[in-house]
């Protein structure tokens, strides 16, 4: 069978759900004016990060490069560069390597510009224009093997494992034998289970995918042992065992159950980017919502696929995130946060294969158009930049 | 009445999660897979919600396998139906010596 969706061919070739003009602040300190612009202007997002000021050079480099994977990735039309004018990253290389993806991109300079006020008003007059130029791109049909799926678990519970990341598991081999391509994350949830990942690479365990996934679990532990802390030792925690998981590799399986079961083609750092590679990868990107969303995001995904237990309601500027709900309970409770009943495992009353299908015409829809429940609320404020060394 | 459900995710599996509060030594539960295919087994010991019970015979050192991957050893002998959590698995990694 063939499978399509709607999408937004870009001029460089990829292919966006959405179509949305990105303000960009260079720089934490620029937010107030981007927030104000947002307000203003129909058809804008904004990367409300907290970083690119009084950090390394290495991590002010990766603000940099994060920002500007994300006013590539293909659900941005154009974007709008909010600089503030002594801010650490690169706000000239941002608008250079933005507009040679073939975007419309305009800048303003708070400092330059006179301050706040006017700064938001050349900000509003520039971001006006950059919506209007993108407003009248068509939708055209796209074939299933150019989408880039991401995805993640989030405030999990006993459900997860078994019903939610089953689904997405279930789609995540779906969209590789089509063609298409899948990118997971979250290292620290390896733990334990860095060897049954390892050997699902290409090349094998003892390859190069293989041991750069070992490493990257390894850099994560280092990170945590310089400060003093063992990631490895007392898991599974109490809780766990009272709920049911009895080792670490139990725990670290029911995660990475929802990446499928196929070949793993490689590792990206958390700066690099999809461009045009297929099948399944890693992306170096840790848990937590706002840096691994962020991360996704840049790296050229269309939408995410996120399982839960409990409930987490949290979307994404640019990239909708599709809500796979585990428990049926939490489904009830918070249905106008979650997109897709996969309780229905845990009571019987559907089985993997059958919510998978769903998740899978589900995700045809959003990818073409449809809003996801945190779309729809603007529920997608939250964003940061996975930094690695310390505030200065 | 409907038997209690228990989900697992792969064939190779040799256990399963149980769906059900109140299940106890002598329940008889439904074995689900993805597919939804099921075999009915008869617990043995009591097994809270969310924890797994044993599809097969499994001995002692064999590998305790759950998403077709291993989860840990069977530190003694194991019968179909029974109670599999860490009086009678051992985790192979991550005791934090490896």
């Amino acid at each position: 069978m063939k499978y399509t969706f709607q999408g937004y061919r870009r001029s460089n070739g990829k292919v966006g759900s959405r179509n949305l003009v990105a303000v960009i602040p260079s720089v934490i300190c620029a937010n107030d004016v981007g927030q104000a612009i947002c307000r203003q202007v129909q058809g804008t997002i904004g990367y409300f990060h907290h970083q690119g000021c009084c950090q390394l050079p290495i991590d002010l480099k990766r603000v940099t490069d994060t920002l500007s994977n994300l006013g590539q990735s293909p659900n941005v039309g154009a974007a709008l560069v909010v600089s503030l004018g002594c801010e650490g990253t690169d706000a000239n290389r941002l608008v250079e390597e933005i507009r040679a993806s073939g975007k419309p991109v305009e800048i303003i300079r708070i400092q330059e510009l006179g301050g706040t006020a006017r700064a938001i008003q050349a900000g509003i007059d520039a971001a006006q224009r950059l919506v209007q130029e993108i407003s009248d791109l068509q939708r055209e049909t796209v074939d299933v093997s150019e989408v880039v799926m991401a995805i993640k678990c989030g405030a999990s519970d006993t459900t997860s494992g078994m019903a939610s990341n089953c689904v997405i598991g279930y789609v995540a081999d779906k969209l590789v034998d089509l063609g298409a391509t899948v990118v997971f994350g979250e290292t620290t949830e390896f733990l334990g289970g860095e060897h049954i990942l390892a050997r699902r690479a290409v090349g094998g365990e003892n390859g190069p995918v293989g041991q750069k996934i070992y490493e990257i679990v390894k850099r994560m532990e280092d990170r945590a042992k310089a400060i003093g802390e063992d990631m490895r030792g007392g898991q599974p925690t109490p809780g766990n065992i009272a709920g049911g998981l009895s080792s670490i590799e139990e725990k670290s399986l029911g995660a990475i159950v929802k990446s499928g079961t196929q070949p793993i083609q490689g590792v990206l750092e958390y700066t690099e980017r999809i461009d045009g590679q297929k099948g399944l990868w890693i992306k170096d990107a840790p848990g937590r919502e706002p840096e691994i969303l962020t991360g996704m995001a840049a790296t050229g995904a269309q939408f995410m696929m996120f399982s839960t237990g409990r409930g987490a309601p949290q979307g994404f500027p640019s990239m909708p995130v599709i809500k796979i709900c585990g428990n049926p309970n939490t489904f009830e409770r918070m249905r106008y946060d979650m997109d897709l009943n996969a309780g229905r495992i845990i009571t019987g009353e559907s089985t993997i294969e059958q919510v998978g299908e769903e998740a899978f015409e589900e995700m045809l829809r959003v990818l073409s158009g449809k809003m996801t429940k945190n779309e729809a609320l603007g529920y997608f404020g939250s964003m940061d930049i996975f930094c690695l060394g310390p505030v200065i | 009445m409907e038997n209690c459900l228990a989900l697992k995710v792969t064939d190779k599996d040799n256990v399963a999660t149980i769906f059900a509060n109140g299940v106890t030594d002598g329940t008889n539960v439904d074995v689900r897979d993805k597919k939804g295919n099921s075999e009915t087994v008869t617990v043995i010991g009591d097994v809270p919600y969310g924890h797994k019970i044993a599809v097969r015979d499994i001995k002692k050192g064999e590998l305790i396998i759950k998403y077709g991957e291993e989860i840990g050893a069977a530190t003694k002998d194991i019968l179909k139906g029974e109670y599999v959590h860490v009086h009678n698995l051992e985790a192979l990694r991550g005791r934090g010596d490896l």
